[in-house]
């Protein structure tokens, strides 16, 4: 199959509208030849995972586009970097790799990308609206933009974000297009006891499940309560979304493509039907905890994806007057961190030993104590992330446990919630 | 012979290296070393530099592509991909690596069932067509 290309696309490939430009669209064409895409579709918007050093070929590139003289042609953000920009000193680096992680994050930012510096651009106001074609990286936000906000994008990586934003072009594929957003699978979460579905804690176990189970395939979820919050949507999307290739989810009743289960179906019978069962679940939930109830706890980290102000607030409820024992981190974007400050919250969470990280986080940067140990987090991700990228072992747990461990000394988790 | 359809051209060989799970290069590979860093994955420790490397699916991360770059930066990348279903991901470090002039490897898309009759440890060759062959076999 060959590629259909529009005059202006052809135009962009030969250079029209500059070195950068003819350079992103080679690396966009390229893509969509290796999915044999028909052709390419115009997008809105884009959000860059491109920010994080994990190396200088990172910097080569972002580079290379901006002197270029790449500008993005869509509305951009900008997902979390290597440094906290606002916090300097945080993040143990050496001045070399400091260097090069900040020339890699400015690169960006003179293309003419937001810096928001964060893994949820959705809750610094990059919303795009049901239907709108938009090309984002960062494997949680491609889950939500996708799911929550009914936007259509695929899985893109680093580099190839950065290039649909440039040529204001994606390859039209997977899900771009409606017939390939239908769910498969349905899962039907009615088993499980109401006051668990109601629960925060519920979520990133069942994303993490999902993952595993249902992996690239498209899921509809019924039987979850339909007062279901956005940071539970999002705390699942971001766990399914590190288990497994998951970029999409329907939740009967609450996403946009499924009012009904016959809409997140697309009218046709599934072609696998799962009910959750208690030791489903029980397995993920394990699989979130490394280390042993007996280890202790050296730290606690919330916040993948980035904190909501919502979350937040419940934090600050949680602390207030009260006195954390060990490190605790909370990332978010420094755009949150400004109306945290705003409202005084910010105060009232550094008074209790809180630190508020921004435009990075603690699984992807150096920031831990460097002794290492035990990290405590309610956070399905950084749960999955930790060991490796951290080398700490994890415990899994609801916000409130993370906040009593940390008063306390040690573990503290209510292991009621999972019972039945 | 096993003939696969090719995301990146090109030629490679080394023993092959099949992964029974997926793995998000994210996370999961350090490319300092081309080693496998995910302690929960079951080919924890395995070195990937200069093997065929057969992978059931890929997982995770977007970030991946930024680790495939890596890879071929630090000279440890694997000499060949397998990949048992096509995946914009790792292949766009390969192409944005020869844009910026580091040598290339070939990603070949072949069938999981094709991957199976693959032997393990085995030298293989990946041809520019996308044809995996194990002489020795």
């Amino acid at each position: 199959m060959t590629l259909d290309l529009t005059p202006y696309e052809r135009a962009m490939l030969s250079g029209s509208e500059g070195d950068a430009t003819a350079m992103a669209m080679r690396i966009v064409v390229s893509a969509a030849e290796l999915l044999a895409a028909p052709r390419l579709v115009e997008i809105r918007s884009a959000h860059i995972d491109g920010c994080l050093h994990h190396g200088d070929g990172g910097v080569e590139f972002a580079e290379r586009l901006a002197e270029g003289g790449g500008r993005v042609a869509v509305d951009t953000t900008l997902n979390v970097g290597a440094l906290d920009l606002l916090h300097p000193g945080v993040v143990r680096a050496d001045a070399q790799k400091t260097a090069m992680a900040r020339r890699q994050m400015d690169a960006y930012v003179r293309m003419g990308a937001k810096p928001t510096f964060t893994c949820a651009p959705y809750q610094v106001g990059h919303l795009p609206g049901v239907g709108e074609q938009v090309a984002w990286g960062e494997s949680n936000a491609i889950a939500f933009v996708n799911s929550v906000l009914g936007a259509r994008t695929e899985r893109y990586g680093d580099f190839l974000d950065a290039c649909c934003a440039l040529t204001a072009r994606a390859p039209l594929y997977g899900l771009h297009l409606e017939e390939n957003r239908a769910a498969t699978v349905v899962v039907d979460a009615s088993l499980v006891p109401p006051a668990l579905r109601e629960r925060d804690v519920f979520y990133p176990v069942l994303g993490t499940w999902l993952g595993l189970e249902v992996g690239r395939d498209i899921s509809a979820i019924v039987g979850l309560p339909e007062s279901v919050t956005r940071d539970q949507l999002k705390a699942l999307g971001a766990a399914a979304a590190s288990t497994g290739a998951v970029a999409l989810f329907h939740v009967v009743g609450a996403t946009p493509e499924a009012p009904t289960l016959d809409a997140a179906t697309g009218g046709l019978a599934p072609v696998r039907k799962v009910a959750l069962t208690g030791e489903m679940l029980r397995g993920s939930l394990d699989r979130l905890s490394t280390a042993t109830d007996a280890a202790g706890v050296d730290a606690v980290a919330v916040g993948s994806p980035h904190f909501s102000l919502h979350e937040f607030e419940e934090l600050t409820r949680l602390v207030r007057g009260r006195r954390l024992v060990m490190p605790f981190y909370a990332c978010t974007a420094r755009d949150t961190l400004n109306d945290l400050e705003a409202r005084g919250d910010a105060a009232i969470l550094r008074d209790a030993g809180v630190e508020i990280i921004v435009d990075t986080c603690v699984v992807v940067t150096p920031i831990l104590p460097a002794s290492g140990g035990v990290l405590m987090t309610n956070s399905g991700k950084f749960a999955h992330y930790g060991p490796s990228n951290t080398g700490y072992e994890v415990l899994y747990g609801s916000l409130e446990d993370c906040v009593e461990s940390a008063v306390a000394g040690r573990l503290v988790r209510d292991e009621e919630v999972w019972a039945w | 012979m096993v003939a696969g359809r090719v995301l990146v051209a090109g030629e490679g060989g080394g023993p092959l290296l099949r992964l029974d799970h997926a793995i998000s290069f994210w996370g999961g590979v350090d490319p300092v070393t081309g080693t496998i860093c995910d302690p929960r994955h079951p080919d924890f420790g395995a070195s990937i530099t200069g093997t065929v490397l057969a992978i059931p699916a890929t997982v995770g991360s977007s970030s991946s592509s930024a680790i495939m770059l890596e890879l071929l930066r630090e000279g440890t990348a694997p000499a060949a991909i397998l990949l048992a279903r096509a995946d914009a991901i790792l292949a766009l470090g390969v192409i944005v690596g020869r844009e910026l002039g580091y040598n290339g490897i070939p990603i070949v898309e072949v069938p999981v069932e094709q991957l199976a009759c693959l032997e393990q440890g085995a030298p293989a060759l990946v041809s520019a067509t996308g044809v995996v062959t194990q002489p020795e076999s």
